[in-house]
């Protein structure tokens, strides 16, 4: 490319983590800066391009009517749209509204309900717009960030593999903490991308960067419920800042329904 | 008391405690030493400094999907049996820099990286590891294309085995061939009796090695005493009995296996176990033959600076089987029967043996205990 590309990042309903874990990449920040127009992104800046932009990354879910129209619009500006963060892939964490009535927490949680105006639903970007790529995570990882702008730059395929996070843990050397020591982690299903930090810290892993390929969530719920692991603990792992991706939710209302079943 | 170098072929014994000697005799030559010892709960191979970081005294319970410690009276320093890791983790690391490339002044200037750090001692290396390794060797020594980073490490290798005398419920190398008697290739093999070791000396390293420990020649009865300790447990694997309360113990029947597999790639049991099989790939990662890598390369924002990094592979994702065309395998009941025929039936074409040691690493290490032992008997049509 001969013109610098030019960037705008865009904020939606999220906790700004993932723009966070982009100012985090302190040392390629001034790298990034050389080679890309930065042309919007108010967590950094406040000059503002109107666009249009070669490229938006989107971080955030949808959650009112406002934000419905104002992703049409960035779409319409944007050559290039690129989702981070579990958010934007798949409704992040506030999704959880989804299997409820939103007007009661509403009413629970605000003096002036009036005053709130919202959608009753916490939607994925891709429910809206069309997305060239995803880049998972919650947050997203600094590398694969990085590694998601060169490849932007350098007009190459970004070079994320497409595997579990168990792998991680073996290259890592990492003991695996559902067989020594049986605590369920979600590995098993879940894309790598994190560097496989819970279990290298003794934790299960939280399924932050969504579904795998070829995700079995089920059959792992119910390996992890035969060997003894509480049903309802199961279903809050998983029904988690990736619980609205279809794989996760399909296995849960599943599994959830298997639950009812056994206890009629 | 010996002196001097021991030939290859000679038998000693050694106190107990001396196994530190020999340690240190290896490090003074400069060798980095590793060995098993106790992490996150499971018997790991790391840095060995002292003999005290050995799990003396622990045996592993293992099962399908399942691995505990236990603290046993009656254990004496290698009466666990193998953990997640193997020679592989050293040898093939997960992760390797291959070549370096700069962009100067217009044309790229290429260069590899040499294999760098002292050679390696390793402590406690069991039959079916062994084995493993002489697999390993067939891929990447043997053939037009020699892996320089392999043999590297290596031909500095220095590997001290030890006889199993005791085997866990999913080891089957009696049905393998593979163990638990350790087969020529090691430099030195232990065996372990209450109050000492038999020392066996496999090369000439070896022998160089126990020159300065202490250690008195073994009689001939002696030596039958010590070879009869792996021949008794490969008696007693041969006899395992199912045991209220204990895991299944593992066999796999072998009989012509290639032809029994490969006549079956449309057997109902691949649908089966593609509904159990998670495709995480931990079977194939902790599996010391496994040597798939993929190979890609890192680039900084300016295009001008590349590396190009190996990193270890596996046959259960769709980019391991991705070409122009597309994905040749991308639903998990073929990768999974890709894993089981390639390692068990098409291997032998390949490299002229099995892929399978009977090591029983991808049965405990499977998240939902899959058992590759259970799969081909159910394919055989036997009762399971
Ligand atoms: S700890 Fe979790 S992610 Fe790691 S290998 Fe085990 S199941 Fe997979
Ligand atoms: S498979 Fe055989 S050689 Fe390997 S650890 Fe078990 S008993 Fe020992
Ligand atoms: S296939 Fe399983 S039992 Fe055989 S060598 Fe590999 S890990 Fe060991
Ligand atoms: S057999 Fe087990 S370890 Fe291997 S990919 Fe399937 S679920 Fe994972």
């Amino acid at each position: 490319m001969s013109r610098k590309p030019k960037l705008g990042v865009f904020k939606f309903a999220s906790c700004d983590g993932c723009q966070l874990s982009m100012l985090d990449a302190e040392e390629h920040l001034l790298g990034i800066a050389g080679q890309v127009d930065i042309a919007y992104f108010l967590e950094a800046r406040s000059h503002i391009d109107a666009g249009p932009y070669d490229v938006a990354l989107v971080e955030g879910s949808v959650t009112t009517a406002h934000d419905a129209e104002r992703i049409q619009e960035i779409r319409r500006k944007s050559k290039t749209l690129i989702t981070i963060g579990a958010c934007a892939t798949a409704g992040g964490i506030q999704a959880l509204r989804n299997w409820h009535d939103v007007d009661d927490f509403i009413r629970y949680v605000y003096a002036h309900p009036d005053y709130i105006q919202t959608l009753k639903t916490s939607t994925p970007i891709a429910d809206h717009v069309q997305v060239d790529f995803e880049l998972r995570g919650c947050p997203i990882s600094v590398e694969q960030l990085v590694e998601l702008i060169t490849s932007v730059v350098l007009g190459r395929k970004p070079r994320f593999p497409n595997e579990s996070v168990c792998m991680e843990c073996k290259r890592q050397g990492t003991v695996c903490v559902v067989v020594a020591q049986g605590t369920p982690c979600l590995g098993p299903v879940t894309h790598s991308g994190c560097g496989s930090i819970c279990p290298a810290h003794n934790r299960g892993c939280y399924g932050c960067f969504g579904p795998k390929e070829n995700a079995q969530p089920l059959g792992l719920l119910r390996d992890y419920q035969s060997h003894g692991c509480d049903q309802r603990q199961l279903v809050d792992l998983v029904r988690n800042f990736n619980g609205y991706s279809p794989e996760f939710r399909e296995a849960v209302e599943q599994f959830e329904t298997s639950i009812s079943s056994d206890n009629a | 008391m010996t002196s001097g170098r021991l030939t290859i072929g000679a038998f000693v014994s050694i106190d107990k405690d001396q196994l530190q000697t020999l340690l240190e005799c290896l490090q003074q030559v400069g060798y980095r030493t590793i060995g098993p010892q106790v992490r996150d709960g499971a018997v790991v191979y790391d840095d060995l400094a002292s003999v005290n970081q050995l799990p003396v005294g622990q045996i592993d319970i293992q099962d399908g999907g399942h691995y505990r410690l236990e603290a046993d009276e009656s254990a004496g320093w290698f009466d666990y049996v193998v953990g997640p890791h193997s020679l592989k983790n050293f040898l093939f690391p997960a992760r390797e820099t291959i070549q370096q490339l700069t962009l100067q002044d217009g044309s790229w200037a290429s260069t590899t990286p040499e294999v760098e750090g002292p050679p390696l001692a390793v402590i406690g290396v069991r039959g079916c590891d062994l084995n493993a390794l002489k697999i390993q060797d067939r891929v990447f020594l043997e053939g037009p294309y020699v892996d320089p980073h392999y043999q590297a490490r290596r031909e500095r290798l220095f590997v001290v085995a030890v006889n199993c005398r005791r085997a866990a419920a999913t080891c089957f190398c009696h049905s393998m061939g593979a163990g638990p008697a350790v087969s020529p290739g090691f430099d030195l093999a232990l065996t372990e009796f209450t109050d000492r070791f038999v020392v066996e000396v496999g090369t000439d390293r070896g022998g160089e090695a126990m020159k300065t420990v202490p250690a008195t020649l073994c009689s001939v009865e002696d030596i039958q005493t010590a070879k009869d300790v792996p021949k008794q447990l490969e008696k007693q694997m041969h006899a395992r009995k199912p045991e209220d309360g204990h895991p299944q113990p593992r066999e796999l029947d072998t009989t012509g296996i290639k032809e029994l597999l490969l006549g079956n790639l449309q057997h109902p049991r691949w649908d089966d176990v593609a509904e159990r099989c998670l495709a995480c790939a931990n079977c194939t990662m902790v599996c010391p033959t496994c040597f798939c890598s993929t190979v890609g390369e890192v680039t900084d924002l300016t295009n001008e600076n590349v590396l190009r990094e190996r990193t270890w592979a596996s046959c259960f994702t769709g980019d391991h089987s991705y070409t122009s065309g597309g994905v040749v395998r991308p639903s998990v009941k073929s990768q999974y029967r890709q894993w089981l025929t390639h390692k068990l039936a098409s291997w032998i074409d390949q490299f002229d043996s099995s892929g399978c040691v009977g090591c029983g690493r991808c049965i405990t290490w499977c998240p939902v205990g899959i058992d590759i032992t259970e799969e081909v008997a159910a394919i055989r049509g036997e009762d399971i």
